[in-house]
């Protein structure tokens, strides 16, 4: 029994062999691999890369493998290794421009350099249950289909592309982003402190959960912090990762990433110049995570209203309550503590609550005996 | 009706006949009270909210058989969510579709009206995202249900006037609002402000539908619509210096397209079937 104070040991020993048998479910139904959560969940393991902050496929479908499919409790697995690794070298910060363009939209500009790439993606499915699916055995895949929408038969490999803002940029019709060469902040390694630095902020947003983040991005639709975004470019493919390695003083590419960006447009604004521009926000993440990328965007300007001299009233504008809530690990993690033992504090509540209620009663009683 | 041309399993339009009996009424009611958002039991459909589904919902509950029907998205037929809900209701229907405006007797459409006035027998459907025009000014429904009801307009001219302390003019480009047979005030969809005098006393029924926020509104045929305005900042419609660089067309809605990586920038009608009409006529010509 639960209650009882003593066997605790004998208990938590007992769940996790429930816990397991649970999770492998009936024996007779071949068992998952994560190679095969890997390659048919890819999208699963995108996000619990993104939220668990290790770009490593493997790891993280061992982490779903393991986690029964709770992605939060997946992502939890993921951050949990993470700690453990030590960190050898810092790599160049990765050129998105330098993509190798799988998917590229733009909702802003019906025709522009390189076109409008759709990939593969759910837009614009039915969203019709396949029955289809449900039979066992080898399905058409599509594989022999060309995977591009392109008309031209050159756009059917990965392309490189230019990014979509810079074009307004350079017409000075959008705030710029400028890297002023500062170190960025490690939120891993620094505890936060507000306000914070962007750096600091996005790598928050970037971790932060997809559902939270999704909802406070919604919000600033229906009119909670309403900053006019328009999508003006979502991008996903691989970019090429460096290293400069003090003691050899040139790059060397140690691999590829596969990341989705999405850079928002957003309402004008008077800046202090006196200029009138576009403003923007910036949403990445690991593999395609584009639900994710375009609500981090949304939240990333809202976070932006002291820039702009906007009132900060409404949830997605307040960078303390958004930042020190996203993390679903710790938002899980202290959610779930309730399940803990309280006894002690309930205790004292409990007894108090008595007194309080007594001293009422006797209060009542002797008002009443006048009557 | 030929059931062959219908998929598998689902009723005439996808909705069954008492979701499209419950639309019509809000429909009706819609029309009588011109402007007023009629709350409606909205239904999960099989595209996402926000991509239509209110639009969608209307077509659904309005379409015949003998119906020919037009779906544009930024005022072009091929682009790709147009072209996914046609698909949508060609499965669905087996009904007649036309990219000519002229052809239609049912338009579903996205951010544009067509360049080519429309006529009595047509039936023009907005999708709708955020079908409150004070929801950007006060974000609780329950508020801005009373200002509606109270006519409470206010402070939609403060709003309009605050634009013009600070940048000169009006800087409500799209969604712009208007005030429907003198009563109430509507947003017209996020159609360009350019649209909005396409709105007034026109003979074809106008029907917005907002399918995620479960609202329907309407414009009957030749009722007064009417864009906001100040004296002495009375309403400007947008204008191109350039023309349509594949019609040559100097009076309709262009969309800007970006040719090179230099931003050399051309400009093209965004009504792709009145583009293809002119030039049609011009070769005939």
């Amino acid at each position: 029994m639960y209650v009882a104070v003593k066997g605790g040991e004998q208990a938590i020993s007992q769940a996790h062999k429930l816990l397991a048998k649970r999770r492998r479910g009936d024996t007779a139904v071949t068992e998952l691999s994560v190679e095969q959560i890997n390659e048919q969940l890819p999208l699963a393991v995108d996000r619990v890369m993104t939220e668990g902050s290790i770009y490593d496929r493997e790891l993280a479908a061992l982490a779903i493998k393991q986690s029964a499919g709770d992605l939060v409790e997946a992502i939890f697995l993921l951050r949990a290794y993470r700690t453990t690794l030590s960190r050898l070298y810092t790599t160049d910060p990765i050129d998105t421009g330098k993509m190798q363009v799988e998917r590229r939209i733009s909702a802003t500009f019906k025709d522009l350099p390189g076109g409008q790439v759709l990939g593969a993606t759910f837009d614009y499915t039915h969203r019709l249950l396949d029955f289809k699916l449900l039979a066992e055995g080898p399905i058409e895949t599509g594989q022999s289909a060309s995977e591009q929408t392109s008309d031209n038969p050159a756009d059917s490999d990965p392309l490189l592309m230019s990014r979509v803002l810079p074009m307004l940029e350079r017409e000075a019709l959008l705030v710029e982003e400028i890297d002023d060469g500062a170190p960025p902040a490690d939120i891993t390694q620094d505890a936060p402190s507000y306000p914070c630095d962007r750096s600091a902020r996005l790598q928050s947003l970037v971790r932060g959960d997809e559902g939270f983040l999704l909802a406070l991005g919604y919000s600033t639709q229906r009119g909670y912090g309403r900053n006019h975004p328009f999508a003006g470019e979502i991008r996903f493919g691989d970019v090429e990762l460096c290293l400069t390695p003090d003691e050899l003083g040139f790059t060397i590419e140690i691999g590829t990433l596969q990341v989705t960006e999405c850079e928002m447009i957003n309402g004008f604004s008077r800046l202090p110049e006196g200029e009138i521009k576009f403003t923007r926000g910036y949403g990445l993440a690991f593999g395609q995570s584009e639900r994710k990328c375009m609500a981090m965007a949304l939240v990333d300007r809202a976070l932006q209203a002291d820039s702009y001299d906007e009132e900060r009233t409404s949830p997605a504008q307040q960078e303390e309550f958004v930042l020190s809530h996203c993390d679903n690990v710790e938002a899980s993690g202290f959610v779930s503590h309730l399940k803990l033992p309280h006894y002690v504090d309930f205790q004292a509540e409990l007894e108090l609550l008595r007194r309080l209620q007594n001293k009422k009663s006797v209060v009542s009683t002797s008002q009443e005996k006048p009557a | 009706m030929n059931a062959a041309t219908i998929r598998d399993g689902y009723n005439f339009a996808y909705l069954d006949e008492q979701t499209k009996r419950m639309i019509r009424r809000a429909l009706l009611k819609a029309i009588a009270i011109p402007g007023y958002q009629v709350p409606f039991g909205g239904r999960e459909m099989p595209m996402p909210y926000g991509w239509g589904t209110g639009g969608i919902q209307l077509t659904a509950a309005v379409i015949g058989q003998d119906d020919v029907l037009k779906v544009i998205d930024q005022g072009a037929d091929d682009t790709t969510n147009a072209v996914s809900i046609r698909t949508f209701f060609k499965d669905l229907t087996g009904v007649k579709t036309t990219e000519k405006t002229r052809e239609a007797t049912l338009i579903q459409t996205r951010h544009r009206i067509p360049e080519v006035p429309l006529q009595a027998d047509q039936i023009l459907i907005y999708q709708v995202p955020i079908p409150e025009p004070l929801r950007f000014i006060e974000p609780s429904e329950v508020e801005t249900r009373k200002m509606h009801a109270l006519e409470d307009y206010g402070v939609m001219h403060v709003k309009l006037y605050e634009d013009i302390a600070r940048y000169g003019s009006i800087a409500t480009t799209y969604a712009y609002p208007v005030r429907v047979n003198g009563r109430y005030i509507m947003d017209p969809s996020p159609i360009p402000k350019f649209d909005n005098p396409k709105m007034d006393r026109i003979p074809a029924l106008q029907l917005f539908g907002a399918g995620r926020e479960k609202r329907i509104y309407a414009v009957p045929p030749y009722t007064e619509v009417l864009s906001l305005d100040f004296l002495d900042h009375p309403f400007e419609i947008q204008r191109w210096d350039e023309t349509c660089a594949i019609c040559g067309s100097d009076h309709s809605f262009l969309d800007e397209v970006i040719m090179d990586d230099q931003g050399t920038r051309s400009y093209i009608c965004s009504d792709t079937d009145y583009c293809s009409q002119r030039v049609q006529q011009e070769a005939v010509a």
